[in-house]
């Protein structure tokens, strides 16, 4: 059980410093998540936090490999408009 | 006829003050504030738009995370040629921001002010913010720190603020009524989780609000900035610029949406447009009556460097910085000078205004004659002179003249038309961006202009005008002004005046 960090991520570190299991790290060329240390926060928080604030929508990524934040939900810009 | 000039910052905290409260004039304004608001203004370039013109500023990005979402904002924009708000080319960790900030000091020794401005929001990257803030404080005294937040978790780092000895914060500020702010944020990160639409929005307005009660009671400078939204806040800023004001905010800076599509924003992509110049022109004139207005901003970037309306940022790339040799203490001495040498230049330019609005009340007694105001439009590379030539300006100011006086109205970016040298194959359009950007100016005053734009500047409405190189841009304007009366040009259009009245 781990979340996962993919390219998109803008190293904006708004993640980093609210993992309550300190599994996310500085890396290149984007942040990283250690899956032996993430929880998901389970026991910490509701939600996992890196997701919760995480602003890129598709840049976490849950243990299935689906998008945490799916395309057009944090920012309300309709789908087609995000393809064009 | 004898006109002062009406919209000059207070540049070194002038005493004495204007009749009339609601004038528009950031000059008669500043003369409103105490005496110890205006003695931490007078050499705050972002502040003053004296001052603006002498004294530079520069950002550090060591803030990246952000709390919130904002519908003008897109986090993946990265760009070295864009200068607006949350660009930037290189972030920084506080320890290599402090060199560069020894670096920029020692190197433009006009630089006063060191702002963090994000990308994301300051105080949503507390260590690293007053990490930079505690070493430079301690490093160069001498340099003024503010910082500029969402207000989000303002309430709860203002102990922090007043410690660091920070006396000037801003705050944007875009609504106090959450069915607006829903239609600008889409969401917050809010004690752990995300909270999307009104309920998100009511929680950044109310912390907002209190953060800027807390500031004001702790003495600390707050200016509000608030960014023009056509359709969704642009009726709602007065009453925001009522509020804040009330509440003891001493600036408030409305700004222009930015929404090209192209930056990849909700907005851009949704064609939000963003407002003319005459809509935003009136917007300012509307909420002046309540506030001390802000009309020199240039949305700088978020690692802008040196003057406003320039960039110096690429000379000071972490890479170049490193290869520097800073002698800090023995850069201060040489700043000390070269800013009492400004001041004692912005003092002399006071005394010959004071005389001159003394000269205008004694001739006062004679009928004035009024005129219609007129828009003219000024090449500077600062100073406070027309000294660029036509076809390098990148920006130009905009003044009005009328029977009142001279009052700065903004600045408009454009396309420098001619790069200097044989870059001039595409001046053509270019010369089309500019002369769109300059529409409702009738004059435009440069150190010099070309024989090539002339005529469609001419053939555009607006007058090319060489004549007062070097000169001080509102005494230039003056002049001009009364030319054009003398010359019966300021009788015309009257139906427009009235309408505008």
């Amino acid at each position: 059980m781990a979340l996962e960090i993919i390219e998109s991520c803008v190293n904006c570190w708004a993640c980093e410093p609210l993992c309550p299991s300190k599994a996310i790290y500085e890396a290149k060329p984007h942040f990283l998540i250690d899956p032996n240390k993430c929880t998901e926060c389970a026991g910490d928080f509701e939600d996992p936090q890196c997701a919760t604030i995480c602003p890129i929508e598709g840049a976490i990524l849950n243990e299935d490999g689906d998008a945490m934040n799916p395309p057009g939900s944090l920012t309300g810009i309709p789908l087609q408009k995000l393809a064009a | 006829m004898q006109l002062p000039v009406i919209n000059n910052a207070a540049s070194e905290a002038p005493k004495g003050g204007c009749s009339a409260g609601s004038c528009g004039s950031t000059d008669d304004q500043m003369n409103h504030l105490p005496e110890h608001i205006r003695q931490k203004v007078f050499n705050h370039p972002c502040y003053s738009e004296e001052a603006h013109h002498y004294f530079a500023r520069m950002h550090v990005a060591v803030a990246p995370a952000c709390n919130i979402q904002c519908n003008y904002c897109n986090r993946k924009y990265d760009c070295a040629n864009e200068s607006r708000p949350g660009v930037v080319s290189e972030l920084h960790h506080p320890d290599q921001a402090v060199k560069k900030v020894l670096a920029v000091a020692a190197t433009i020794p006009q630089m006063t002010v060191l702002g963090i401005a994000g990308p994301g929001d300051p105080l949503a990257n507390p260590e690293r913010t007053f990490s930079t803030f505690s070493q430079l404080a301690e490093q160069a005294p001498d340099i003024k720190l503010c910082v500029s937040t969402n207000g989000l978790s303002l309430p709860e780092h203002v102990e922090e603020l007043s410690k660091h000895n920070i006396d000037h914060v801003t705050i944007t500020i875009n609504c106090v009524d959450p069915d607006v702010g829903a239609q600008i944020y889409p969401w917050i990160f809010w004690k752990n989780k995300r909270i999307k639409g009104r309920e998100g929005a009511a929680i950044l307005i109310e912390q907002q609000q209190k953060g800027l009660e807390m500031l004001v009671a702790k003495g600390i400078l707050v200016k509000v900035n608030s960014v023009m939204i056509p359709g969704v806040n642009d009726k709602h800023l007065e009453e925001v610029s009522k509020i804040v004001k009330s509440k003891g905010a001493f600036l408030h800076n409305v700004m222009p949406l930015i929404s090209e599509a192209e930056h990849g924003t909700y907005y851009g992509l949704t064609g939000q447009r963003g407002p003319t110049h005459d809509e935003l022109q009136a917007l300012q004139d509307a909420c002046a009556g309540d506030m001390n207005m802000m009309r020199h901003c240039r949305q700088c970037r978020a690692d802008a460097v040196g003057l406003l309306g320039e960039d110096r940022g690429a000379e000071f790339t972490m890479d170049k910085i490193e290869q520097m040799d800073i002698n800090y203490p023995e850069a201060m001495k040489m700043r000390a000078e070269v800013h009492a040498a400004i001041n004692e230049e912005l003092e002399s330019k006071r005394l010959a205004k004071e005389a001159k609005v003394q000269l205008v009340s004694i001739q006062g007694i004679q009928k004035k004659e009024v005129t219609r105001p007129v828009l003219m439009a000024v090449a500077t590379k600062g100073g406070g002179v027309i000294n660029e030539h036509f076809g390098h300006a990148s920006e130009f100011l905009i003044y009005e003249a009328s029977s009142e006086g001279v009052r700065f109205i903004s600045h408009r970016k454009t396309i420098p038309y001619c790069e200097g040298g044989d870059t001039c194959g595409d001046g053509e359009s270019a010369l089309d961006v500019t002369i769109r950007e300059l529409a409702g100016c009738e004059v435009v005053l440069c150190s010099k202009v070309g024989y090539e734009p002339w005529g469609p500047l001419e053939a555009a409405g607006i007058q090319p005008n060489g004549e007062h190189a070097m000169e001080t841009i509102e005494e230039a304007i003056l002049k001009v002004y009364e030319e054009m009366r003398v010359a019966g040009k300021l009788e015309t259009k009257a139906d427009e005046q009235q309408k505008v009245a």
